[in-house]
């Protein structure tokens, strides 16, 4: 236990004394954290629409003022052709080109039915689909009102089917509360994956490994004194991080902190002992960092933190069985914003711990002393 | 020599990498106190010999005690009982003097009160009082090489096992760190010395010179020189080098 | 020049003899765009639904089954009591309750209004818009079907989903997958490599040889630009010919633009290694400067139109974003060079700033 001390006393004074490594571990995270939380938003604000009106009658323009009292669009241009639509679409200079034909008033007035045209740009689905159902809200709208106005006004008073919707644990949907515990999941996982598994083969490449190997130290009071640094100091940022979206993004604390500090503690152990497993397959500094790289963007993306791993095909979300980040950035979203409890959460908790000690077990094992 | 102060005994030791042979039948011994120089050319198998006494390699096959304990069961007791200082500079560059002192202190489990006086003790020794909170890298080699070494010794091994320790170290600073060596030795320490400067050879009390994995020579510097006809042990070492 | 060109091929052999490294270079690419090509999306596919139908009529039975039908939705279960949504939600699987009032088309037909009610877990808020109007567009269309009225007016929009007809989530995530793995595996790379070098000392010896500085950066640099740019190539066949993603504009616009854009990464790379004494801090800059700010403020999952005016701006100064942008315009919208000119600029510009300051650190360095 001394030794242990004495190793661990020695990794502070290093990492500490380290000036280019200090504002990487310490600053960098939480301007990112701070910073990054914003660009995590699908909401769509300001759609670009472009307006084709060959009508140009006054029905049309009623229609063009009902997108532009939305808040989701901002009718930026209008054009005169169809080409040129098209150029600002690929351009980036609309999003949307909304085409009212010659006729269209007269058709209302005399076919009481009528057709117009919606140009996607479509290259990214999600967000097309996004826009077309506020584009066919808007349009219902429309059709409700020259209904009241044209047809019949009894009918403002049948509103038809009512949807209402309720949204649970968040009401304002904000998106920033979801995203900061992922964002933050990410950055303690980088620190303590990538700084503790390179700290070994750093001493690996440097030489002072062997003065280390010809001492009565243990394989493990070695490997101990190396990780629990930054298990301890990753441990702290993921605190500190709550503190922050506490403080700046006021993120809700339903369920119990401490939850979620034992869930991290378990989950810093797996992440470690990935990285010190990896550390034992590369023997340079560079080869670690490409392996780190390649299963750090795996879990990331693969993990549900950006796009939901419930979307994934099934052999994906089997993936994520060995993913660790998919379990913790679950488990701290849930007790975060849902409040859930242990008894919600017992098979995160099973598969964590699990994973903690045969990771670190097989890591330990291939972590020679001797050659 | 008697036996009980035999305190490293080698026989018949074999080191194969599949199908090369890195030593080949080594048979030596090394007493108590003695200064023993392990002589060769690059690759001639030196390290590969050193690291299976320090207990960081195991041997293909072969008898080898360090301090009368076996290198096949006992490396723990082994590495308690030696001290190591490598090729390789090997403190820590960025802890300091003193920090390093306390660190491979605490690792031999040295106490704290031992550490703090063994280490005040080494420091005045070198004459680095004025240069203890100074980063390792920021002191001149020659001090390091000398620090390194002190360091090896501090938890007062029976052999401290030196890996070409003046490696790029100018002359005067190298006779200085003989005078360590000899110090160390005065006191009973056994030290166990890898180089190729054969000036250096001179200094120990017995040498082996390997070539191609087998020692071709064991003797004290002046009967090779006389063995072998020469004028000094860099003719020697020429003679033995070409011969095969 | 033969000094060059022998230190060119030094720089080839070490990179191609350390097999381990030569499969991480190729293999990581290959991998990932395999893997995200396939599994990244945020498109919506079976989000667990549980049914609350205090109605058991027509409607309810047939927007059950329109629910039940969709690619996006799966019914989890179905529930009598509405205080069992809340523990369903806690387990974090079921992400969406809908409600079916009593008598739902008795009231709809004798009042002409009615109500269904959607419970989404919406602690991701992005996610739960989406599922909210997805669910709401199929009710909204099954009871049209049935009770539209032909007295009144309808104007039918016609929608024409432009440059993605299907919607594919692998023409939104592809592009961006190449920017992101270009860009980080050139940066480090040659990051990496040079900053070995000062560690272990042997960018000393270069120095004191006959070559220029410029050109040990420029040999060091030229075996990855081959190498990157072999992956460039890799990347866009597999999202061609593996994930359908059509390139209707030219390929060698498209090709010669990808290599202005690892010619970028790697200039970045080297202003990395002068910015850096160790490996490790030329790592902890290549991944923590860079992963995270290329994977949310280049448009790769988030469109940027959404961001904060201070994030767009923040944007501007991310490649990928520029290099995204190519890709799309060339790729899946087909437009010739004119289209592209502004982006092409603005990583030329990138590209000669960073080797500027490259330059101007390398030479304090000598001094």
């Amino acid at each position: 236990m001394k030794i242990i001390r004495y190793l661990i006393q020695k990794e502070f004074l290093q990492i500490l004394r380290n000036k280019t490594m200090l504002p990487l571990i310490f600053v960098l995270p939480v301007v990112q954290l701070v910073v990054l939380v914003f660009a995590a938003n699908l909401e769509m604000k300001n759609i670009k629409l472009a307006i084709l009106d060959e009508d140009a009658s006054i029905s049309s323009l009623k229609l063009v003022s009902k997108f532009n009292a939305s808040p989701f669009f901002s009718v930026s241009q209008s054009t005169y052709s169809i080409e040129l639509a098209e150029d600002q679409l690929k351009n980036n200079e609309a999003d949307v080109v909304l085409h009212i034909p010659s006729g269209f008033e007269k058709e209302i007035r005399r076919d009481k039915q009528t057709k117009i045209q919606i140009l996607i740009n479509a290259i990214n689905g999600t967000t097309a689909g996004i826009c077309n159902s506020y584009i066919t809200s808007v349009l219902k709208e429309y059709n409700d009102y020259l209904n009241i106005q044209l047809v019949n006004p009894e009918l403002s008073r049948n509103k038809g089917l009512d949807i209402v919707s309720r949204f649970w644990f968040n009401p304002d949907l904000n998106y920033k509360i979801y995203m900061l515990p992922g964002i933050l999941v990410i950055l303690v996982t980088l620190i303590g994956m990538f700084l503790g598994g390179l700290n070994l083969v750093r001493e690996v490449e440097i030489g002072t490994i062997e003065q280390i190997n010809v001492t009565p130290i243990k394989k493990y009071q070695f490997i101990i004194g190396k990780l629990l640094p930054f298990w301890m100091i990753a441990l702290f940022e993921l605190g500190f991080g709550l503190l922050i979206g506490k403080i700046i993004f006021s993120i809700p604390i339903l369920g119990n902190l401490l939850y979620v500090l034992a869930y991290g503690a378990i989950y810093l152990m797996v992440v470690l002992g990935i990285g010190l497993f990896l550390s034992t397959l590369a023997k340079t500094q560079q080869q670690l960092m490409f392996l780190v790289y390649f299963f750090m963007l795996i879990f990331i993306l693969m993990g549900g933190i950006f796009t939901p791993a419930e979307n994934m095909p099934q052999w994906a979300q089997n993936v994520n069985y060995l993913n660790p980040i998919a379990y913790f950035v679950k488990t701290i979203r849930m007790i975060l914003l849902k409040g859930s409890g242990l008894q919600d959460l017992i098979f995160e908790f099973v598969a964590l711990s699990v994973y903690a000690v045969l990771i670190l077990s097989l890591a330990s094992w291939n972590y020679k002393k001797t050659n | 020599m008697k036996d009980a102060e035999r305190i490293i005994k080698v026989r018949k030791l074999y080191k194969k990498f599949g199908s090369f042979t890195a030593n080949k039948d080594l048979n030596f011994d090394v007493y108590k106190g003695e200064i023993f120089g392990f002589l060769g050319a690059n690759g001639a198998g030196k390290t590969t010999a050193m690291k299976i006494l320090c207990g960081l390699s195991k041997p293909t096959s072969g008898e080898v005690k360090i301090a009368n304990y076996d290198i096949y069961t006992q490396t723990n007791e082994i590495k308690k009982n030696i001290g190591y200082m490598s090729q390789k500079f090997s403190l820590y560059e960025d802890l300091t003097i003193k920090e390093n002192i306390r660190l491979f202190g605490g690792i031999y489990g040295l106490s704290k009160s031992e550490i703090e006086k063994r280490g005040k003790e080494l420091i005045k020794h070198l004459e680095l009082e004025g240069a203890k909170d100074k980063l390792i890298k920021d002191i001149p080699l020659g001090w390091k090489q000398k620090l390194a070494f002190s360091i090896a010794v501090l938890h007062e091994p029976d052999i401290v096992f030196l890996d070409e320790p003046t490696g790029g170290v100018d002359p005067i600073t190298r006779r200085q760190f003989w005078k360590l060596i000899y110090e160390a030795a005065g006191k009973g320490v056994t030290i166990f010395v890898t180089t190729h400067y054969m000036d250096e050879a001179e200094y120990c009390n017995r040498l082996s010179i390997m070539v191609d994995g087998e020692i071709v020579a064991l003797d004290d510097p002046l009967s090779l020189i006389k063995q072998y006809k020469s004028s000094n042990m860099d003719e020697v070492f020429l003679k033995l080098v070409r011969k095969i | 020049m033969k000094a060059f060109l022998g230190f060119i091929k030094k720089e080839f052999i070490h990179i191609f003899r350390d097999f381990k490294t030569m499969i991480i270079l190729f293999g990581i690419p290959v991998t990932q765009i395999m893997i995200f090509g396939y599994a990244v999306t945020n498109e919506i596919s079976n989000v667990k639904v549980i049914i609350l139908d205090n109605a058991k009529d027509e409607i309810s039975r047939d927007i059950i089954h329109k629910i039940e039908a969709s690619r996006y939705f799966m019914i989890a279960d179905y529930i009598q009591d509405p205080n069992d949504i809340e523990a369903y939600f806690k387990k974090g699987d079921v992400k969406e309750a809908i409600i079916f009032e009593k008598d739902l088309e008795k009231k709809l037909r004798k009042e002409g209004t009615a109500s269904i009610q959607l419970i989404l877990d919406a602690i991701d808020a992005n996610t739960a818009t989406l599922i909210e109007s997805y669910t709401s567009s199929i009710i909204r269309t099954s009871v049209n079907e049935k009770y539209s009225n032909p007295q009144l007016i309808r104007i039918q929009p016609e929608f024409r989903m432009l440059y993605n007809e299907n919607m594919e989530g692998t023409y939104m995530f592809v592009p961006g997958t190449m920017a992101l793995i270009l860009i980080l595996i050139s940066a480090m790379m040659t990051s990496i490599s040079i900053t070995k070098e000062k560690e272990l000392g042997t960018m000393e010896i270069l120095l004191v040889s006959p070559l220029r500085p410029t050109q040990i950066i420029i040999g060091k640099v030229i075996p990855y630009f081959f190498l990157s740019f072999i992956n460039a190539v890799i990347i866009l066949a597999l999202s061609y010919f593996v994930f359908d993603v059509p390139i209707y504009g030219n390929f060698f616009l498209l090709m010669a633009l990808s290599m202005l854009f690892i010619m970028m990464a790697l200039s970045l790379g080297i202003m990395i290694s002068t910015l850096s004494s160790s490996q490790q801090s030329a790592m902890m800059i290549s991944i923590f400067v860079l992963m995270l700010p290329t994977m949310l403020l280049s448009g790769f999952i988030f469109p940027i139109d959404n961001m904060p005016t201070l994030l767009q701006l923040l944007s501007n100064v991310v490649p990928a974003k520029w290099y995204i942008s190519i890709v799309k315009k060339i790729m899946l919208v087909g437009v010739d060079f004119q289209f592209v000119i502004k982006e092409t600029l603005i990583l030329f510009g990138m590209c000669i700033l960073f080797i500027g300051v490259s330059i101007k650190r390398f030479k304090i360095r000598l001094d």
